[in-house]
């Protein structure tokens, strides 16, 4: 039986410069940012981010980190507007891909089914189109004849997700009220790694929920992290709610290079274990 | 109770975008007011409306704004975002989106403002916005009627507009229904001429001049501008109930 457990720093140790990488999640909600910090104590560079945007697309891109983003929103929730990813794109120093939600979905099951595209409807007809001039359409073969957009699938080279509850085999468990979209990130990429608030026996996933929360099954997972608060300071419901206090400092660390400078110096510049004591202390 | 004020006009423009639109999921994305809106029609005429509790929930009681308690829902449903678009794309949804920018043929912008490869603003990025305008029934609130907002031409094109659409024909022209664009002055919708904005009606207390001089285009509709009802003491009540502490007030003041 394959024990998968292992670390944020041997995942990060095994990141290349310009690779494509996904983080599951939505906004800042269940974003496995113990990740995310670790990537950014490192000095990879270049990446592609794919991502249900929030403080992630956010700090990797104050940190320098980013090539190029592909995303349908980048947002806070609680801020609608994420500052970083703001300035990041106002100064020209990302590339965008901009997609519709729809799309963006699409996009990543393509990839998950080894398929080149899937068709949809949404993006015709929307500038979408002209920021994306790589989009293909193509016509229905039936007597139809419909045009619909060919969404090309997003591969990636390696996906992150945070779970409620994992085994060490890697089988995932949500307990909040969305799954989002994990299993679709791990499904996209070539090597897949999963943190979790806490590590469980396998018996023992349903005394935490019923098995409709067993939404990531272990074929999907290469390696296991317990990440306790890992999802810090996005939500992790039922665990912990959005901490509020520090997404608004974290949001006015955009405010100058001054701030955001410290904001680095204080919580990223260390390692996880002094993040989450500095964090526990506010 | 107190006497009604914009905000509550408002509220009602908000709900009667669904009326008629029976069983479908009623969907404000934004604002306080569409919360209510959205509500309040379903507490009224149109029954069957499906809401969700602004996540992965369909529930059937209406907990005030602002004091969400998830504990407290009642849920008929599972809507996790994913399933959300089965129900887009098969076009059983009424959506109520912001927008930055809404241009003079109904193109809307959540985007970016200027050129893309270095806006001068970078908003939230398209979101949902293209598919839902090709997929069913979309609406609009702004909450700052301004020159900045309502513009002859958007910087960017996140929401298909009637006439994009028709240009596009087939399916998407037929599946994009843009109904509404409820602001804190108006309704408007794009039945006038060459499927451009016309104005529909005016809040109480509003002028049509001062909509005009607001509005970064010329607006069609002249003898036909109604002013929105205001809400029935029933209405008004239930108003009350949907939003005790008066959130509605800080969204539109006047």
């Amino acid at each position: 039986m394959a024990d998968k457990r292992t670390t944020e720093a041997e995942i990060v140790a095994e990141l290349k410069d310009g690779m494509t990488i996904g983080f599951g999640g939505w906004g800042a909600r269940r974003k496995p940012m113990s990740v995310v910090r670790a990537i950014l104590r490192s000095p990879i560079k270049d990446l592609t981010v794919v991502s249900w945007g929030g403080p992630d697309v956010g700090l990797l891109c104050a940190a320098g980190k980013v090539r190029k983003l592909v995303y349908a929103f980048v947002s806070l929730d609680s801020i609608p507007l994420e500052p970083h990813f703001r300035l990041a794109r106002q100064s020209g120093s990302v590339e965008a891909m901009e997609l519709d939600e729809g799309m963006f979905y699409w996009g990543l099951y393509a990839a998950g089914l080894r398929l080149p595209f899937m068709p949809n409807r949404a993006g015709l007809g929307s500038d979408v189109m002209r920021v994306n001039p790589g989009l293909k359409t193509v016509r229905s073969p039936y007597l139809d004849g419909e045009e619909l957009v060919a969404v090309p699938a997003l591969n990636l080279d390696v996906a992150f997700v945070h779970m409620n509850r994992a085994d060490v085999r890697g089988n995932g468990q949500f307990l909040g009220p969305d799954p989002y979209f994990d299993e679709l990130f791990l499904m996209a990429a070539k090597r897949r790694f999963m943190t979790c608030e806490r590590i469980v026996r396998t018996e023992d996933f349903s005394r935490e929920g019923s098995f409709h929360t067993l939404k990531i099954n272990r074929m999907l997972v290469d390696g296991v992290v317990a990440a306790p608060n890992g999802a810090h300071f996005t939500s992790c419901a039922p665990d912990y709610p959005r901490d509020e206090a520090f997404l608004g400092h974290y949001a006015a660390s955009a405010g100058s290079p001054q701030a955001w400078s410290d904001f680095r110096r204080i919580y990223l510049d260390v390692e996880e274990a002094d993040y989450q004591r500095l964090v526990a202390r506010r | 109770m107190s006497a009604a004020r914009r905000a509550d006009a408002c509220v009602i423009a908000c709900a009667e975008i669904y009326r008629g639109n029976g069983e479908i999921l009623a969907n404000p994305t934004v604002g306080t007011i569409p919360y209510i809106g959205a509500r309040l029609a379903r507490a009224t005429f149109e029954p069957d409306l499906v809401i969700t509790d602004g996540e992965a929930m369909l529930v059937t009681n209406d907990q005030a704004v602002g004091a969400n308690n998830g504990h407290a829902n009642v849920v008929e449903g599972w809507l996790p975002f994913r399933l959300t678009f089965d129900v887009v794309w098969a076009g059983r949804r009424h959506v109520v989106m912001g927008a930055s920018q809404v241009g003079r043929n109904g193109d809307t912008n959540i985007s970016s403002i200027g050129p893309f490869e270095k806006p001068s603003a970078q908003l939230l990025g398209p979101r949902g916005a293209p598919g839902n305008t090709v997929n069913h029934l979309t609406s609009y609130w702004v909450p700052n009627h301004s020159l900045r907002v309502f513009v002859e031409k958007v910087d960017f094109v996140s929401g298909v507009g009637p006439a994009s659409a028709a240009r596009l024909g087939g399916k998407p022209a037929a599946y994009n229904d843009i109904r509404f664009v409820i602001s804190d002055l108006c309704m408007i919708d794009f039945k006038g001429e060459s499927a451009c904005a016309r104005l529909v009606a005016v809040h109480p207390g509003v002028t049509v001049d001062e909509v005009r001089e607001r509005t970064g285009f010329p607006l069609q509709g002249g003898q036909s501008i109604t002013t929105t009802r205001e809400p029935t003491p029933a209405e008004m009540s239930l108003i009350e109930q949907l939003d005790p502490s008066g959130l509605r007030y800080r969204e539109v003041s006047a």
